[in-house]
């Protein structure tokens, strides 16, 4: 695919050690690099701490890696395997003894302060399976393209999360009528180093805040959140996009306005508000943020690129989410969507977590085939074929994914 | 004693070479199907630099200085624009991310950009690409 052609490149091609120069020498030989050798000096998904060699790196400063579908494969995504997504520079100097949550704001009655041990006793602690998906994830597929992580379909996960209830502790704080968002920030530091910039504060409206699922937490599947992931706390907002669920949480305001935190406003995080033409110029106060993230889904076995010998049946299996909908029909198609088949489709084992779909496939013929994956939401809506409308910063790519298999 | 005519044994001698022929021509055809790996590109391949993977021609020595200092390489390498499109992200940059004024050298650095990192046509939607095929295991 075009955009990645760059980035593929040079990883096959440059491997001349590094000298101590600050530009670099020209690769003399590049052409004669045996492929797969990699650069000296590039990360490898192993060097992300926390992360399991596998993951697709799409940059090392900042970091961001996603999860090729077939390790989505697992029903409850490992914290290892789950994508990683950094607007700026973790925190370094993390002391989990004096971390502190303050919930503050225009629109808060009585400002808090809390310990992490005090968040883990004075609330009750809720476990939810939530889906956490980049706004982001499949821009690499727009044309004209947006600027940004160009991620494919990995930048998705559904772990468990275990925490506290952000209602119970707004509840106890106290809400006044006139709150309308909650805002948060977070401890991560910014790229240029300055000390006064934020990377990121975004969040959601009141109504998405007091739902049930919508949690602080501490730990995936059981354990310490990842450092990549968001060490020691964070919010967690399943089907929204997942730059409403701070990292490194410090600090809840409740706001009596629409938050205005860095990312919040602008063209971040935000499509044109009526559908405009690819490669249209989109004025600011045109755009519109985004809330519910669409319906998608994923085959996650088998890996793309399979041969299948000397037989035409094939199971295949994934998963399927729609933000703060259920998928209510997952179907298949192996004739680049002339026909579709249904596949078994399992209810979530809780709300905004992803369901598992599986069917069998019947090649008719030996030969090249793809196979596309549809799931149609609680609301009808289904995903879309070629990719959905364009927008300038490239969110919301929905479109069926799509793996390739060779009958031989 | 009886002598048996030689031509039934002509047909199946024939017979057996075509079945032979045929099964040759027909693994031929199986293994045709299979596709090679990815060939390298037909082009020859730009150099580039070893450090930050910036192809090395032009100004990209005044890029790596301006645009490696807060984020990697990497960041511009994934993304594709034109002029105006990478002159709007240097700008978004000096307005909200820290970026300094960069005088002389924007144009130079916008002009190696959308000539190195030009938006390639790709229709509606791309082609899936598959690196290595893999056999699916029963």
């Amino acid at each position: 695919m075009g955009h990645k052609s760059g980035r593929r490149h040079f990883l096959k091609r440059g491997a001349a050690a590094l000298t101590g120069s600050m530009v670099g020498l020209q690769v003399v030989f590049a052409d004669r690099i045996p492929a797969g050798l990699s650069l000296l000096g590039l990360p490898t998904a192993g060097d992300i701490p926390g992360k399991r060699a596998g993951l697709t790196i799409l940059n090392d400063r900042p970091v961001n890696a996603e999860t090729p579908p077939h390790l989505l494969d697992d029903m409850v995504t490992p914290a290892d395997l789950l994508f990683v997504r950094n607007n700026g520079i973790p925190p370094s100097q993390i002391d989990i003894d004096s971390w502190t949550l303050t919930i503050d704001g225009e629109s808060v009655s009585t400002p808090k302060t809390y310990s992490l041990a005090e968040l883990k006793q004075r609330f009750k602690v809720y476990d939810y399976q939530l889906v956490l998906e980049c706004g982001g994830n499949g821009r690499s597929e727009f044309n004209p393209p947006a600027k940004g992580n160009q991620w494919s379909t990995g930048a998705v996960g559904c772990p468990r999360w275990t925490g506290v209830r952000l209602k119970d502790v707004l509840a106890e704080a106290g809400i006044k009528e006139d709150a309308v968002y909650i805002g948060y920030y977070g401890r991560d530091t910014h790229l240029s180093g300055q000390p006064d910039k934020i990377p990121i504060s975004r969040g959601v409206p009141m109504h998405k805040a007091l739902e049930d699922e919508s949690l602080i937490a501490w730990a995936i599947n059981g354990e310490d959140l990842p450092l990549m992931n968001g060490y020691p706390l964070r919010l967690v907002f399943g089907g929204w996009p997942a730059s409403t669920s701070g990292k490194w949480l410090s600090r809840i305001s409740v706001r009596n306005q629409v938050h205005d935190g860095p990312k919040m406003g602008g063209m971040s995080y935000r499509v044109p508000c009526k559908p405009v033409a690819p490669g249209s110029k989109v004025a600011e106060e045109d755009m519109c943020i985004i809330e519910s993230m669409p319906v998608k889904s994923l085959i996650t076995y088998p890996k793309t690129g399979g041969l299948l010998r000397d037989r035409r049946n094939l199971s295949i299996r994934g998963k399927a989410w729609a933000g703060d909908l259920a998928v209510r029909k997952m179907e298949i198609s192996i004739d680049f969507g002339a026909s579709w088949q249904e596949a078994r489709l399992s209810p979530p084992p809780n709300r905004l977590a992803w369901q598992a779909w599986e069917t069998q496939v019947s090649f008719p013929e030996k030969g090249y085939y793809e196979i596309w994956a549809r799931a149609t939401d609680t609301a009808g809506g289904a995903q879309p074929m070629v990719l959905p409308g364009w927008n300038p910063k490239g969110y919301l790519n929905n479109a069926c994914h799509r793996i390739a298999v060779q009958v031989v | 004693m009886p002598k048996s005519p030689p031509w039934p044994w002509f047909l199946v001698g024939l017979l057996v070479f075509s079945l032979l022929l045929g099964s040759f021509f027909l693994h031929q055809a199986e293994a045709d199907s299979v596709p090679q790996a990815l060939e390298a590109e037909a082009t020859e391949a730009p150099p580039l630099d070893s450090l930050t993977g910036f192809i090395a021609t032009g100004d990209y020595q005044i890029v790596v200085a301006n645009c490696t200092g807060c984020h990697s390489s990497q960041l511009v390498l994934q993304n594709r624009a034109t002029a105006n499109g990478w002159r709007d992200m240097i700008h978004w940059m000096q307005e909200t991310q820290g970026l300094w004024e960069l005088g002389d050298n924007e144009d130079k650095i916008v002009q190696y950009l959308a000539t190195h990192y030009a938006p390639e046509a790709t229709g509606r939607r791309t082609n899936l690409v598959v690196e290595d095929w893999y056999e699916i295991r029963p």
